[in-house]
């Protein structure tokens, strides 16, 4: 009898999280469309960087973070730092859709007199927690919120998301020796290793590998994971609570324009906005894939 | 009369200040013992950051502090800190955050150490910054009142202290008013009569300032004496009031003299038009070694060297 009320839940718990995902795979489909369609509008832009990290922000902002998009200073609210700055759309893309500001704003984005700047400004757009757009700078404020946290005893989570091209910047290693000396296990830092930067792939230009284990060996608690599938980017997050003391580097390999096949592993994507033609396509594409 | 350096009167005043208010944490790039931070580090041991030699770390996590309600004292010397001036324009100014930057071994008065460690750009590349406040205090008491309103004031503020001994220009009176030039001396022409100079000063070098005005009172040259503690928000009613009412104006700061004080000035009166000349007085060269007595000798900031160079000004210009 008990066994088999174990077995139940343990189905339920199951069916659960398979719906769980879906819906978490249904919205990111959707802010994927909203991506290429901001970018196609502004003109300008990241696509490949914006699209390698979508699956990630989803989860962060429509299952992890304890956040309130009609109170964006709720001071135990969890901080979500984007130190890659120029993967923006995604963000706002997350933001617009919690309910943080209107879907339609996402189409001025780079607009004159928008808020939604080609990078992200701290206080005049609801849910940004900083500015960021200068590489490897983003993952020290981080850091500071972390200690911050720490200090008032609130435990508010706070997560980054740094590029595999800003971890060659000198101030990423300095953070990684620093959150490592504070111990912040309140630190959750995904590294989006999508294999490009702009002159090209990152191998070529500064190879980082091998990265799992500098990571390990500055003190950190590392996972690699697929950053596109889901129930992996949800595991990861829930394993960082059950390791105390070292701040947490999830590792997620990620493809570089991901769910637009004309984009995907294209260094020349990385900071260019579709034509008219592009965006429908890929739109069309976007949707017409099973989830 | 106090013989301080005003990163001593500093380190004093962070203590007191951090007595009051458990908001305030102190970030320490391995230059605790020189930025005089250590009486703090034992007291708030909890609220000291200690870095190791990683500036930019640090100037970006007390952003990242400040947004989430702290209130960051982030202490390095001058040079150290605007050599990360990416950092700061980034992560501080443009975040809004609430930081206060610390930097000591203000200019080439620091002696011996000679340019490398000497902050002799500061104020200029600081200036640029849009709602960036830069503070220079040229004494003991006027440096606890303003880290004292730094601490209240909410935004990021620049903070330059000497390495070296100022003499106190002010006394147990003395009311800090921030954004008003503090005039030290006034010129005693009356009757709608230009006074002769006006001279312009702030930090290190206000007392020789003050010292060389008396000087020159006594060869007949009438003048003010204005020590700038606000040089951005600059007090520019009160510039424009005494470049009107002097014949000629002086500027005199231990900091390059492009982007400095004089620079302000200038950008301030030839704005409005008025064609009083200005003499600005600062460092034209790298700095180097030597004693803080040789090299303000060296670089025109001692009395007499300022003096002298006031009256050749005056002379020049009255022919
Ligand atoms: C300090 C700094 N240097 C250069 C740039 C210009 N830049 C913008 S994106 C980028 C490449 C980033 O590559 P990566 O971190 O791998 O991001 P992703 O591939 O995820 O877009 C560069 C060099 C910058 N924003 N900041």
């Amino acid at each position: 009898m008990l066994r088999e009320m174990k077995a139940k839940s343990a189905q339920n718990a199951f069916k659960l999280e398979e719906e769980e995902i879906k819906r978490l795979k249904e919205i990111s489909r959707d802010l994927r469309v909203w991506i290429i369609r901001m970018l196609a509008e502004a003109g300008s832009g990241h696509p490949g960087g914006s699209l390698s990290a979508i699956d990630i922000l989803t989860v962060l902002y429509f299952h992890t973070l304890r956040h309130r998009p009609q109170e964006p200073q709720w001071p135990l609210r969890d901080r979500f730092i984007l130190s890659k700055g120029h993967g923006v759309p995604a963000l706002y893309a997350c933001l617009a859709k919690a309910g943080y500001f209107p879907m339609e704003d996402l189409l001025t984005l780079r607009k004159v007199s928008s808020i939604l700047q080609g990078h992200p400004v701290a206080e005049t757009v609801p849910g940004i927690e900083a500015s960021t757009g200068s590489l490897g700078q983003g993952l020290s404020i981080a850091q500071g919120f972390a200690l911050a946290s720490k200090m008032d005893g609130t435990h508010y989570r706070v997560f980054s998301m740094i590029g595999d091209g800003e971890t060659q910047e000198g101030q990423i290693w300095e953070t990684a020796m620093s959150a490592a000396k504070w111990q912040l296990e309140n630190l959750i830092v995904f590294l989006d290793y999508n294999k490009g930067q702009i002159d090209g792939p990152v191998k070529e230009i500064m190879d980082l590998e091998p990265l799992a284990s500098k990571w390990t060996s500055f003190n950190w608690d590392v996972q690699e994971i697929d950053g596109h599938d889901i129930a992996q980017i949800l595991n990861a997050i829930d394993r960082t609570r059950g390791i105390p003391g070292k701040p947490h580097l999830i590792i997620a390999h990620t493809i570089k324009g991901k769910g637009v096949s004309f984009m995907e592993h294209k260094i020349e994507w990385h900071g260019k906005a579709p034509t008219k033609e592009e965006r429908d396509a890929a739109i069309r594409e976007i949707e017409d894939t099973p989830i | 009369m106090a013989h301080k350096a005003t990163r001593s009167s500093f380190g004093e005043a962070i203590v007191k200040l951090g007595e009051k208010d458990p908001q305030i944490v102190v970030l320490d790039a391995d230059l605790g013992k020189s930025t005089m931070t250590g009486d703090f580090a034992k007291k708030f041991p909890e609220r000291y950051f200690e870095f190791g030699i990683a500036e930019q770390n640090m100037i970006s996590t007390a952003s990242g502090l400040a947004l989430a309600g702290k209130i960051p004292f982030a202490t390095s010397f001058a040079c150290f800190l605007v050599g990360r001036y990416e950092n700061i324009r980034m992560s501080v100014a443009y975040s809004r955050a609430n930081v206060k930057l610390v930097g000591t071994h203000a200019g080439v008065g620091i002696g011996e150490d000679g340019y490398s460690q000497m902050g002799t750009e500061d104020i200029a590349l600081l200036r640029s910054l849009p709602d960036f406040v830069i503070l220079q205090p040229a004494d003991d008491r006027e440096t606890q009142a303003a880290v004292q309103w730094a601490s209240l004031y909410k935004g990021p503020v620049y903070l330059r202290f000497t390495r070296q001994k100022v003499h106190d220009v002010h006394d147990d009176h003395y009311q800090f008013k921030f954004g008003k030039g503090d005039i030290l001396k006034s010129a005693s022409s009356k009757d709608g009569h230009k006074a002769k100079v006006a001279i312009f000063t702030t930090g290190g070098v206000v007392y020789n300032s003050l010292k060389a005005a008396e000087e020159l009172d006594k060869e007949g040259i009438d003048s003010s004496v204005i020590n700038i503690h606000t040089i951005k928000p600059l007090d520019k009613d009160l510039v424009l009031e005494l470049a009107r009412a002097h014949k000629q104006i002086v500027s005199i700061e231990d900091h390059s003299i492009i982007g400095g004080l004089g620079s302000a000035i200038a950008e301030i009166v030839a704005e409005a038009g008025i064609s009083t000349k200005l003499l600005r007085l600062g460092v034209k060269e790298f700095g180097y070694s030597g004693s803080p007595e040789d090299l303000y000798e060296k670089f025109g900031f001692s009395i007499p060297k300022i003096k002298q160079s006031i009256l050749s000004f005056i002379t020049t210009e009255s022919k």
